[in-house]
């Protein structure tokens, strides 16, 4: 480990330009804040990618320790990442069996529920980010959270020794609260839903010097969820899939993974491809599926009732954005009710032998919608992508009580003559 | 008595810098008018030359988002506060269609 340190130390150099506004092109220098002064659009990252072109290729990424610093050119950090240093580079699975159950034949699971160190997606971001905050002085971060991003702010920021304030909505599963207590953050419960906590997180920075990384971080943070779209293209041996299925909260997951393929065809890695872009929501809270099934340029926020608490954004921040992606790239939407959802996380564990919590089942459930519609071949390479951990999100099934036996091999032999 | 306005802060270097002003009116739209009034330039950075509002700026009224109400339409009485917050967005196009 401490020689791949070193090479992320002797190579690290920043192809960042600066921040531009989406809307009205206003340039920024790098600095935390999220929204443009002058039209209050939103703040993107700028690249060198003219220098880039001269300096990335396969061979170097490939070169490097797997994890998804070996993207580094691809993200905005001028100084080794302070945290998350071995954050990525996750599993892509083959998923022959419930590609089987589906209809589709070269089904893969890009499985974040194993990303280090808080087992979500989120790690990702947040590895991005809260190396950010250290390079920018910040001493307390912080976020609004659905909760994996308060698992992984939390553990992140004990680890750079950051003081943490975590803000969330008040319905919320416990292993999400304690695992953000257990890192010692101070976790602050909002009455209301996430919508209310994005909303006062958003007053909060211009209040306090405080760096929260899916608010006034948000440019720098959202780019770590390009190393997602990566390391699936390096992993499919450096070709775009034909179709991703991915979960939506806020939306910028999808946008981000779609701005991946983009960077990688532009810089030469993979050849030209137009992956289509799956957008996955419940049911209860499906503002950007509405949106594209009507055809909308609209998306109109709603008051979500999920079990997928880990997608109950009603506001989605990229929702608009979210919705061009899938649009342009030739995609759709769909949701799933909450039955939907219990019966994908099982199906998806009975053949794959992966427990995804519920934004998991959501991805499942939507590509089998998919998939009887036609809109997914079945001869296509399709990617699902799970973002969170099942052991996260139990409160969403119940167990069955075990079939209590004596010690006994005839109790056994019993069991089996029962047909059990 | 009259409508509190909370004002976000990439807005104060239109309002003298204060964060809180008292307006009187009985929609959000003609508390937008008064505030134009009052601070001219303003409003321009809250809606589209079509008087609709921008994408990314939310208004509250008691707390609640505006658009769960009757927009621009929503009635405003004495005592009630009025929070328009710019939206967080991380926004990516294709930035490189090219």
């Amino acid at each position: 480990m401490a020689q791949a340190t070193n090479t992320v130390e002797a190579e690290t150099r920043s192809y960042v330009t600066g921040l531009r506004c989406r809307l009205c092109r206003a340039e920024y220098p790098e600095r935390p804040v999220a929204i443009c002064e002058e039209c209050f659009g939103p703040l993107e990252v700028e690249y060198d990618y003219a220098a880039l072109v001269r300096v990335i290729s396969r061979e170097l990424i490939a070169s490097r320790p797997p994890t998804m610093w070996r993207y580094r050119e691809l993200l905005p950090l001028g100084v080794p990442p302070r945290v998350g240093a071995e954050t990525g580079y996750t599993p892509l699975v083959p998923a022959p069996r419930l590609g089987a159950a589906l209809g589709l034949k070269n089904l893969y699971i890009k499985n974040d529920g194993v990303c280090h160190p808080t087992l979500s997606f989120k790690d990702r971001v947040v590895a991005v980010s809260l190396s950010k905050a250290c390079e920018f002085g910040f001493d307390t971060v912080g976020c609004a959270s659905t909760g994996n991003l308060a698992n992984s702010v939390a553990a992140n920021a004990a680890r750079a020794g950051l003081k943490a304030y975590v803000f969330i909505p008040e319905m919320l599963e416990q292993a999400k609260i304690l695992g953000t207590q257990i890192y010692g953050a101070r976790v602050i419960a909002i009455r209301g839903t996430y919508d209310d906590v994005n909303r006062l997180c958003s007053e909060i920075v211009y209040t306090l010097n405080w760096g929260l990384v899916n608010v006034n971080l948000r440019p720098f943070y959202s780019e770590g969820s390009k190393t997602v779209g990566f390391e699936i293209a390096e992993q499919l041996g450096w070709r775009a899939p034909d179709a991703v299925v991915v979960p939506m909260a806020g939306g910028s997951l999808l946008t981000k993974i779609h701005k991946s393929f983009a960077e990688l065809q532009h810089l030469g890695l993979i050849p030209p491809a137009r992956p289509r872009l799956f957008g996955a929501q419940a049911r209860g809270c499906n503002p950007i599926v509405a949106a594209i099934r009507e055809g909308s340029e609209e998306i109109r926020p709603v008051k979500p009732r999920t079990i997928a608490h880990s997608l109950a954004i009603g506001d989605p921040a990229d929702g608009y954005f979210a919705m061009r992606a899938i649009r342009e790239s030739g995609g759709w939407a769909e949701d799933a009710t909450d039955e939907e959802i219990r019966e994908g996380i099982r199906l998806l564990a009975e053949t794959e032998g992966i427990f995804t919590e519920t934004a998991g089942g959501v991805t499942v459930a939507v590509t089998k919608k998919l998939a009887e519609q036609g809109r997914l071949s079945p001869d296509e390479t399709i990617i699902l992508t799970i973002t969170g951990n099942g052991l996260k999100t139990m409160e969403a099934l119940t167990a069955s009580p075990p079939i209590t036996i004596a010690p006994k091999i005839a109790e056994v032999e019993r069991l089996l003559r029962e047909g059990i | 008595m009259s409508v509190t306005v909370r004002i976000p802060q990439p807005l104060r270097r239109f309002t003298e810098n204060r964060d809180v002003i008292e307006l009187s009116a009985g929609t959000v739209g003609e508390l937008l008018e008064q505030l134009e009034r009052q601070y001219p330039g303003i409003t321009e950075r809250l809606r589209e030359p079509d008087g609709q509002l921008r994408r990314f700026v939310n208004i509250y009224v008691d707390g609640e988002d505006i658009r769960f109400l009757s927009g621009l339409a929503t009635e405003v009485r004495d005592g009630t506060e009025v929070s328009i917050i710019p939206a967080i967005a991380g926004g990516s196009e294709s930035v490189l269609r090219c």
